[in-house]
């Protein structure tokens, strides 16, 4: 059916494997090449070690399926190197509508602050973001095996092997690590028996995707109880090719085989659109949803990352963003431990935090569902009274709640963090995502975030580059290396140092900065630990607990 | 004082990182103390929360406001 896109279709290659009677092991084996595992594959490969990606198919998703992109993702795609191919092709927004009956009733923006490099969001088809990371994956030297079926998995204390099928017979491979990102239904979840919890909601959903010349703006509408789709709910958004993407909701009486028939999806589609506007049907499909989790997201030697490990509705685009924001956390622990540098328990770390994050996108995503679906009268007169109120009262218009869009989680809790020790105001608390600044840096425009990640990092903040005592910083050698940055507040340069200045003070602002503040960022963007004054032994101290070495 | 009709939700000794987050913490309360309820006995939590809230509340020119402004667009 799709008229605007055609798949590719990724060489099989017989693998060597099956011509020689030794087995062969891998450091690192990723099941799936969907957005996730290949986000994980590329970060490691970064991080240089050697990734082979196993994928049962030899294409890329069929049909355009997620499809918000949201800021951190941006940011994480910017490290791994394809922020700007996605921003490009993709259809930016910052702006929500969401009408109840005839009638706007609540407008929100995605990005409340000025000066981030990302917008709120990017809208790209599914398949365009998995060309684009399988060309990176290449670009990187990561190695993609299509057509390669996981159909064994046995692990040990010590390492992996698994049984993969191919189209010319079966082999068997052995790793130290296996990341698991085979999606929702993850075969190899079942091959071990582990079980994945949660709510099933019984609600059906029609997609459709329709290509169409339309000048509504590049926003998300969201209508309750539209006079085009009576006591159900619907979703307009732009994506990529003029392909836009209507969501109604059915109710779960609906039969998902008739509902996607043309005959069924056009008069719906024209009841939203009128008569007059032409347009073409690209994709249909019918969908339900659960909010669950795995309790725990190591298993051994078996890292579970996005869908496999967690699913949520699709009400907040919290499921790619919340897979590629897992890998995110676990690709620079992951490297480290491999490289000898920290316990395999570092490991347990990455399950905490992001278990703690699956649980807070499950919570938003199932306030959004019970809101937008009510499970009872009681609570379908509640949300009707706030839909009411939110046309007159700013209070009501907060309560309104069609989606609240990925956000990363601020891991407060998390065992790596050295609690605060200093007053700081704000919200870069230890556990937080860096928010993005402007900087300057040799005089050229640039980016905090581009500046960061990848490996620890210490910010220190100072009036001149020359405020700080060379000494103290040349003495930061740590086991694990730790770069200093400068973010100054006036323009200047030091030699052999990076110097950022902090061109439009959005830095002081966001991060409550003082002279002689510092704080040790994570490859990963968060915040491990922040003083007022820096101090070699607080510092040693907090490396050694972001990365278990305590 | 008057009816305070900007966002007023928060718990002591709690850290919100998102603005919907005490909200929506409200919202989650009140929607799960229905749970399981029949419609008739629904409405009878709402009547006695109504009662408890306006005791809370005290000022009778506030809850006057709040009741007119609350029959809006209700009966037709």
């Amino acid at each position: 059916m799709l008229k605007t896109y055609r798949y590719p279709k990724y060489e099989y290659r017989r693998p060597s494997e099956l011509d020689s009677a030794a087995s062969s092991r891998r450091p690192v084996i990723v099941v799936g090449a969907g957005p996730v595992g290949m986000a994980a594959a590329i970060d490691l490969r970064l991080h240089g070690v050697p990734v082979l990606v196993l994928d049962d198919d030899d294409t890329v998703s069929i049909g355009s399926r997620g499809v918000c992109y949201a800021k951190r993702a941006l940011e994480i795609f910017d490290r791994l190197g394809i922020g700007d191919a996605v921003c490009s092709k993709g259809v930016s927004w910052d702006v929500g509508r969401t009408f109840f009956g005839e009638h706007e009733v609540y407008r929100f923006n995605l990005r409340p602050q000025p000066d981030h490099k990302r917008p709120g969001m990017i809208n790209l088809q599914q398949y365009y973001l998995e060309e684009m990371l399988v060309e990176r994956c290449k670009a990187a030297g990561v190695e993609i095996r299509w057509k390669n079926k996981v159909v064994g998995v046995q692990g040990t204390a010590r390492d992996v092997a698994l049984e993969v099928e191919t189209p010319d017979g079966r082999y068997a491979i052995d790793c130290d690590w296996v990341i698991v990102a085979d999606g929702a239904r993850s075969p190899i979840r079942h091959m071990l028996g582990l079980d994945v919890e949660g709510k099933i909601f019984t609600d059906r959903f029609l997609i459709a995707d329709v290509v169409m010349q339309a000048d509504f703006p590049a926003e998300r509408w969201f209508w309750f109880d539209p006079p085009f789709h009576r006591n159900q709910s619907v979703l307009l958004h732009k994506q990529a090719d003029n392909v836009w993407r209507i969501d109604f909701q059915l109710g779960w009486d609906a039969d998902p085989e008739e509902e996607k028939k043309p005959e069924r999806v056009v008069p719906r589609i024209k009841a939203m659109l009128g008569e007059e506007r032409p347009f073409e049907l690209e994709w249909v499909s019918v969908y339900t949803f659960q909010c669950r989790r795995m309790q725990r997201f190591r298993h051994g030697r078996l890292l579970f990352v996005g869908d496999a490990a967690h699913q949520v509705s699709p009400f907040g685009a919290r499921g790619a963003n919340s897979g590629v924001q897992d890998t995110d956390n676990l690709a620079w622990k992951l490297a480290l431990v491999l490289a000898g540098q920290a316990p395999d328990r570092l490991l347990d770390s990455y399950s905490d935090e992001r278990v703690f994050a699956a649980d807070e996108n499950i919570m938003n995503s199932t306030r959004s569902t019970d809101f937008i679906t009510p499970k009872s009268a009681a609570s379908r007169t509640f949300r009707n009274a706030v839909l009411q109120l939110a046309g007159h009262h700013a209070f009501a218009r907060k309560l309104v709640n069609s989606g609240r869009l990925s956000v990363p989680s601020v891991y407060a809790e998390s065992l790596l963090n050295t609690p605060d020790v200093d007053a700081f105001a704000g919200d870069m608390v230890p556990g937080a995502p860096l928010d993005d600044a402007p900087v300057e840096i040799d005089g050229q425009p640039g980016w905090l975030l581009d500046q960061l990640g990848g490996r620890f990092r210490l910010l220190v903040y100072v009036e001149r580059a020359g405020d700080v005592d060379a000494r103290a910083l040349a003495e930061l050698k740590t086991p694990i290396p730790i770069e200093p940055v400068l973010v100054t507040a006036a323009p200047g340069a030091r030699p052999g140092i990076r110097v950022l200045h902090d061109v439009r003070g959005r830095f002081l602002e966001r991060f409550d900065a003082l002279p002689g503040s510092a704080w040790l960022v994570r490859p990963d963007q968060h915040i491990a630990a922040r003083w007022r004054q820096f101090e070699p032994g607080a510092l040693r101290a907090a490396l050694a607990r972001a990365t278990c070495n305590e | 004082m008057p009816l305070n009709l900007e966002p007023n939700f928060t718990e002591p000794g709690r850290r919100y990182f998102r603005d919907f987050s005490p909200g929506d913490d409200f919202y989650q309360l009140l929607i799960d103390a229905h749970r399981d309820l029949t419609d008739e006995q629904s409405a009878l939590l709402n009547a006695k929360l109504v009662l408890l809230l306006a005791n809370q509340v005290g000022d009778i020119g506030v809850i006057r406001d709040a009741l007119l402004r609350a029959r809006q667009e209700v009966a037709g």
